[in-house]
């Protein structure tokens, strides 16, 4: 699993917990997540599962306990979040390219801006990722001008610009037309397997089963089971998740 | 009629004070006003109190009272001038109580303007590590400046008009004019009238040019 020889994890979540108003959406989480480990996030909805993905670059507050990334806790505001911000990639849902810009703006932005990266490099570096992602020819089109598999491609490009040490993918297909989630998962696996840390919220069992590493059941703010892919899914330890995977397995 | 051909020289002069007055103004409300907005969204709540209080001011009082504050509060009272020459003096402050009112104006659209982006689109500026300002001047902003294109133009429209009590601040423009040759007796309705037209002709091409670019510029979504 850690085979770049750093054995301190990179994210260690400790005691959290996040109200809503009255709803308790993290109930005492303890969780973490290895160098070059992928972790699968998977339960009903509404358990929590997104924000705590959302909780590791702090888009959710929390309300105690602490979540350290890279040795250090997160910077609660600042030009020390935003520094830390762009060390863990975000991919989201509902894609959240900027509307305004081209696809390749969408991923040469955050090199230029925050990084400092000259536009000439920044644009070649941007170009080879698009390729890698299979959208190179779409570069100067807008965002609305594709599609929702293009969209989310172009997605993890962007975040992959950034040279992050881990990605966040918080339900990466939900939002996709069906044909278009295995375009998405095959850049994802693609990734999982030359080591990149990722957290991936979803209920895609294939994608789990094929690159996870392990695989973290949450259900009404808890994390009920922490299994590997395999196990998880054959034998589920607990109650909870068998019932979990009935419902969704028989469909 | 005849008073407005042998004073055209004059007539063009003033609305030439005009659309100086509205142009200079509209520029330094639109800056003054980005800066409202940005504060008025801002984290820190000292700086929404700021912006809160400004707009809520300048936007309910008469503009007429926020120029005579320039004219008479700061420049007989406190003694702070732009200039000797009494209508560069004027000019400018008819561009500062101007601005200052307008600004409060193009703050709401533009924070009307805050509100069509998609939170989504905040969050994925933040997540890449554009810091808060970046992430408004570089995605938020250029967003809300296209969706509020239409009610820019009309907050310029009202400012175009709204040049014509600048007098009270001690500048001459086009209306001090019209009414100086009223006053001084030649045909009222046809003088009344040549103004106003010049005024529809100055404003008409603003409503027509912002609606073409409102919709030139539209951010698909």
């Amino acid at each position: 699993m850690t085979d770049n020889g750093d054995a301190t994890p990179l994210v260690r979540v400790e005691n959290v917990n996040k109200h809503f108003g009255a709803l308790h959406v993290l109930r005492d989480i303890n969780l973490t997540v290895s160098r070059g480990e992928v972790v699968v996030v998977i339960g009903p909805s509404g358990g929590g599962k997104s924000t705590l993905c959302r909780a590791i670059n702090r888009l959710e507050t929390i309300d105690s306990g602490t979540i350290t990334f890279d040795g250090r806790p997160l910077p609660a505001e600042g030009k020390a979040l935003a520094r830390l911000r762009s060390d863990v990639g975000m991919v989201f849902q509902s894609f959240n390219l900027f509307a305004h810009k081209t696809i390749l703006e969408n991923v040469t932005l955050g090199p230029t801006r925050v990084r400092g990266i000259a536009r000439d490099q920044a644009d070649k570096r941007g170009m080879e990722l698009l390729e890698r992602v299979g959208i190179a020819s779409q570069a100067g089109k807008h965002p609305a001008q594709l599609s929702g598999g293009q969209q989310q491609r172009v997605a993890i490009a962007r975040a992959l610009a950034m040279d992050p040490k881990m990605i966040l993918f918080d339900e990466p297909t939900s939002a996709l037309d069906p044909e278009m989630v295995q375009e998405v998962l095959d850049v994802m696996i693609g990734l999982a397997r030359e080591g990149m840390t990722m957290m991936v919220v979803t209920h895609e069992m294939g994608f789990a089963r094929r690159a996870a590493n392990r695989v973290v059941f949450m259900a009404e703010g808890q994390i009920v089971e922490e299994n590997t892919p395999d196990e998880f899914f054959t034998a589920p330890r607990t109650e909870r998740a068998k019932d979990f995977l009935s419902k969704i397995l028989t469909h | 009629m005849n008073a407005l051909i042998s004073n055209l020289d004059s007539v063009l002069a003033s609305f030439w004070a005009t659309i100086r007055l509205t142009v200079v103004s509209a520029i330094f409300a639109l800056i003054l006003g980005t800066i409202l907005a940005t504060m008025r969204v801002a984290p820190t709540p000292v700086f929404r109190l700021a912006g809160t209080v400004y707009v809520n001011t300048l936007r309910n009082t008469p503009l007429t009272l926020v120029l005579l504050f320039c004219s008479l509060g700061i420049s007989n009272v406190l003694k702070l001038n732009f200039s000797d020459d009494p209508s560069v003096n004027g000019y400018w402050f008819a561009v500062l109580g101007l601005s200052a009112y307008t600004s409060a104006f193009v703050c709401e659209s533009l924070r009307a303007g805050i509100g069509t982006v998609s939170l989504g689109q905040a969050e994925a500026a933040r997540a890449i590590g554009l810091t808060f300002v970046q992430s408004l001047r570089l995605i938020i902003l250029p967003q809300a400046f296209r969706s509020v294109i239409g009610p820019l133009g009309s907050v310029l429209i009202a400012l175009t008009k709204n040049t014509t009590v600048v007098i009270v601040a001690g500048y001459a423009e086009a209306a001090y004019l019209m009414s100086e040759m009223i006053y001084e007796g030649s045909g009222t309705v046809p003088i009344f009238l040549g103004f106003a037209l010049g005024f529809i002709v100055l404003t008409l091409p603003t409503g027509f040019f912002f609606s073409w670019l409102s919709k030139r510029m539209a951010v698909v979504r």
